[in-house]
């Protein structure tokens, strides 16, 4: 293992985050003779989509089925590389000046990087409904990362409630684990399907495509679906019954587990923070990062690969990884050898062929983005849709003005289960755009740290004089 | 809420609020909490409402519980060892503990 | 056609709000342009602190005003600004630095000025149950307190706009100059004219008054604050410390805001600031010594405002140099957010008027030339 104190005060890269982008950087960086460091906080790499790869209890290969297998070769191929690979590491601040800060094992240092490589993905979409913080609603995400890491699968009377392909994924995966699962509730808007049948072609071309409606035949043969416009999770201190509707029929369905799922959406706090430019996609309704051709961000030397340059998947992120370290190696060690860009372009494009269709079918209700009433849009501080809109109707223009009055995004999360959620709410009582209005200018530490930590950063020679003085 | 697959890690011994639960190598706090069928692990600072782990990636902060003393830790991102003193937290619970 | 007014104020900034706010319960008709929006700099992202305490003499006067203004700060501008009051405490470290402390404050009592009180060991922990034994005792200034920045700024924005004022956000000053009795203020939206002006531009103003011909030394600073989760309530005034740098509060909420003038790089032609981390260490250090209970703490944001800091740390409040009707408002050097109140007061009084009854001796910009 890897301590704190172990780290050099420097690397040329620094990657941050282990799942498909930042592994597939880090090997290349590594063998192109760059010294690389990649900073992952999960016990193991392997990201979200990849997690557990290396320790998974999930023997049985066809529970999770052989995509999930494709993230051991990247994983060895990273290890093998001579990149250092750190679990357990928070990185909880970066600067313009590309100072990281990190935690390991409660201990924190500065680090400096000529190059970084932010490879933070996605998570999901928030999914704000009544009763959402009850115990006992969890997200479709969560239990696929108990399934992984864990081996856990779902028992009990359990719902799942959402749109897109993760969805339909786990719940494929919880019956080939011998999972029950009560109902689905489907949320994707039919009128979605105008849209989405534009760019039908191209989803067919995609090797999305026979996977995902394989999925689909094979979960609805054993669970019943059942569309629905308006979900309410109901109990008083944990989850009891999910009260859904589908037009003006309203249904009771006990339940001691709802997970939900509505997409997945960038990770953008450390990016936002460190002072990227980001811009409102519409089609996947959430705020990503100006990047170039080669995914570098407005901030020289920072780029952002996989899914947190805009979603497109777990292979595309590989490639998007990839992309990134051959900048980063030709900014570094031009005269080091490197595999073929063009190459990596092509398959990065076949990637994302499909990805139109599956935003624009996928694209979450308004009822499940801008919530009403006394529903919680922030969970941290509690703050509820209503007081977000009487409050954007009173004249706050933007999110951080927001926080102020109102301290949503103010809590430990940062803005990660409210942002989206507030800068819709915000633009649409203001009649106004969400580009318009912008996102929360976050601060760091994008994870909190505790004081003992920040004390325990080395004491820098300056401050050592000023003692000694 | 959750059961394991047979083929789960071997037996790592923690406790939660003093009591005994029986975690598996390759748990995470959080998961070993949900594994063990346990209701809520915080109340929050503001109205004390229960919270259970939600996102288990990181991201939702609801997991926070004390750990071995240390207030405010994300459970899904500290992996259970042997011996582990794991506490729910109750609101403000950090300082002057 | 250049948009007229009686007076055009650029910044909105507490300052440039609360002097819009006096002007215009005067029946005057001010307009106030902002780059960005009220408060979105270090008005609204400051520790927050309404303090008496350790004051420079030159500015002691309009602190005095203000914290009358303070006390009935809901009559003014409709809104409590979330101000609370508790106390300042400075805090000696050391003996030596006590006596340091006493001195001061018998100074003080020499010239007539009784806000400063010297507290002993058991005082001090009566008021500061927290703080570790080491230290013998300290200064404390009763009256003073906190408020929520921002929400304050805010009030005195919406108390202005509802008493007649005007004010124009998202909007950059790009000239100054005269044109006939009036002045003309080019902006990125059209010109605007008005008889007076006043620059309360903050860590802009030095090129407001670089328009004038009035150059100013003027140093761009953000100092740094970070933000505890909210913790159990364990401490009630704001403590500050004088030998290392510390500012320490736990707001209502249970937030511990910590601060004390460790600087982040600005850069306030792109808005933005720069954390220095090694420096927010040294005062998680200081805090770990001074308050035990804090060590497990965690710490949640770290931000820093930008603002204008004076080579002798004391504002410039007062009439240009060079241009007759220009007045200047700015260069608070950390420490202008309890001056707000009462320095727009007099700063109204002064462009109403042509004099003001608050001395304000040593504050004008002629001590620059």
């Amino acid at each position: 293992m890897t301590a704190a104190s172990d780290l050099a005060s420097s690397y040329d890269l620094v990657i941050v985050g282990g799942g498909p982008a930042g592994l597939a950087a880090a090997a290349l960086a590594a063998r192109a003779g760059v010294s690389t460091v990649l900073f992952d906080e999960n016990p193991g790499v392997g990201g979200q989509i990849y997690r557990a790869i290396t320790s998974t209890p999930v023997k049985d290969r066809a529970i999770l089925g052989e995509d999930y297998w494709d993230g051991a070769a990247l994983a060895a191929d990273a290890k093998a590389s001579g990149a250092l690979i750190v679990n357990g590491a928070t990185v909880w601040s970066l600067d313009r000046e590309k100072i990281v800060g990190v935690s390991v094992g409660g201990k924190a240092r500065m680090i400096a990087a000529k190059r970084v490589i932010i490879a933070t993905g996605s998570q999901e979409r928030p999914f704000p409904i009544p009763g959402w913080t009850l115990p006992g609603v969890m997200t479709a995400g969560g239990a696929q990362t108990a399934l992984k890491a864990q081996g856990l699968v779902t028992q009990g009377r359990t719902v799942m409630a959402g749109s897109g392909p993760l969805l339909w994924l786990l719940a494929a995966q919880t019956l080939r684990a011998g999972g029950k699962i009560d109902a689905i509730l489907d949320t994707t808007p039919r009128r979605n399907w105008a849209m989405a049948m534009f760019h039908l072609p191209d989803f067919m071309l995609s090797p999305y495509f026979a996977k995902g409606l394989s999925l689909l035949r094979e979960v609805r043969a054993k669970v019943p679906v059942h569309r629905a416009d308006t979900i309410e999770a109901v109990g008083k201190d944990k989850l009891t019954e999910v009260v859904f509707a589908n037009g003006s029929v309203e249904r009771r369905l006990p339940a001691d587990l709802l997970l939900l799922h509505q997409g997945v959406v960038p990770n953008v706090n450390l990016a936002n923070a460190a002072g990227v430019a980001h811009t409102w996609n519409d089609r996947q309704l959430c705020f990503v990062p100006v990047l170039d051709a080669d995914f570098g961000s407005s901030v020289p030397g920072i780029a952002v690969a996989g899914d947190g340059a805009g979603i497109a998947g777990g292979t595309a992120a590989a490639e998007r990884g990839r992309i990134a370290a051959i900048a980063a190696v030709r900014a570094l060690r031009p005269e080091a050898t490197l595999p073929d860009t063009q190459a990596i372009r092509q398959k990065l494009q076949r990637e994302e062929m499909g990805r139109a269709f599956l935003d624009w079918l996928n694209r979450p209700a308004d009822a499940f983005r801008r919530p009403e009433g006394e529903t919680l849009a922030c969970r941290c501080e509690e703050v509820t849709a209503k007081q977000v809109r009487d409050t954007a109707r009173m004249g706050c223009e933007g999110p951080n003005q927001m926080k102020a009055f109102l301290r949503c995004g103010m809590g430990p999360c940062q803005g990660r289960l409210c942002g989206l959620t507030v800068t819709e709410l915000i633009a649409a009582e203001r009649g106004t755009s969400p580009e318009q209005v912008g996102y929360y200018r976050l601060r760091p530490p994008v994870k909190p740290i505790t004081l003992a930590e920040l004390a325990s950063l080395p004491i820098s020679e300056a401050e050592r004089k000023a003692v000694e003085r | 809420m959750f059961k394991r697959l047979a083929d789960a890690g071997s037996a790592v011994a923690i406790t939660v609020d003093g009591k005994p639960v029986a975690a598996r190598a390759g748990d995470t706090v959080a998961a070993a909490l949900i594994a063990a069928g346990i209701d809520h692990c915080r109340t929050t600072p503001v109205t004390g409402a229960p919270r259970a782990p939600y996102c288990l990636m990181g991201v939702c902060f609801e997991c926070l519980v004390t750990v071995d003393g240390v207030g405010s830790r994300q459970g899904c991102l500290v992996p259970v060892r042997e011996g582990m003193k794991v506490e729910t937290q109750l609101g403000r619970r950090e300082a002057g503990r | 056609m250049a948009r007229t007014a009686d007076v055009v104020i650029i910044g909105g900034g507490l300052h440039g709000c609360s002097t819009a706010l006096h002007l215009a319960l005067r029946g005057l008709k001010p307009i106030l342009i902002e780059k960005d929006y009220a408060g979105r700099h270090a008005s609204g992202v400051n520790a927050g602190g309404v303090r008496q305490l350790a004051r420079d003499l030159a500015e002691i006067p309009l602190s005095i005003a203000s914290m009358d203004i303070w006390e009935r700060i809901e009559e003014l501008v409709g809104d409590n600004c979330g101000f609370e009051s508790h106390g300042t405490v400075l805090v000696a470290e050391s003996d030596e630095e006590l006596a340091g402390f006493k001195a001061r404050v018998d100074d003080l009592r020499l010239k007539g000025f009784t806000h400063e009180e010297m507290i002993d060991r058991a005082e001090l922990k009566r008021l500061v149950p927290a703080v570790s034994d080491y230290c013998p005792g300290g200064v404390v200034s009763r009256r003073d307190g906190a408020a929520d920045p921002f929400i304050t700024t805010q009030a005195f924005r919406r108390r202005a706009v509802e008493l007649g004022a005007e004010i124009v956000e998202g909007v950059t000053v790009t000239g100054l100059a005269r044109s006939g009795a009036n002045w003309r203020v080019e902006t990125s939206d059209g010109a605007f004219e008005a008889p007076k002006v006043v620059n309360a531009a903050g860590a802009w103003a030095d090129r407001i008054a670089a328009m004038l011909g009035e150059p100013v030394p003027l140093k761009v600073v953000a100092p740094m604050l970070m933000v505890t989760s909210r913790l159990p309530p364990f401490i009630q005034p704001v403590v500050i410390l004088r030998g290392r740098k510390l500012s320490f509060k736990q707001r209502d909420n249970g937030t511990v805001v910590i601060g004390g003038g460790h600087l982040a790089t600005p850069h306030r032609d792109s808005n933005e600031t720069v954390i220095d981390w090694e420096k927010l260490a040294i005062s998680a250090r200081t805090v770990w010594e001074l308050f035990p209970a804090m060590h497990e703490a965690t710490i949640v944001r770290a931000w820093a405002g930008i603002e204008a800091y004076m080579p002798d740390g004391i504002p410039v409040v007062g009439r240009s140099s060079t241009s007759g009707g220009v007045f200047h408002q700015f260069g608070f050097s950390t420490h202008g957010f309890q001056l707000g109140p009462a320095t727009g007061a007099v700063m109204a009084e002064l462009v109403a008027t042509g004099s003001t009854n608050t001395p304000i001796d040593g504050l004008q910009i002629e001590r620059f030339r």
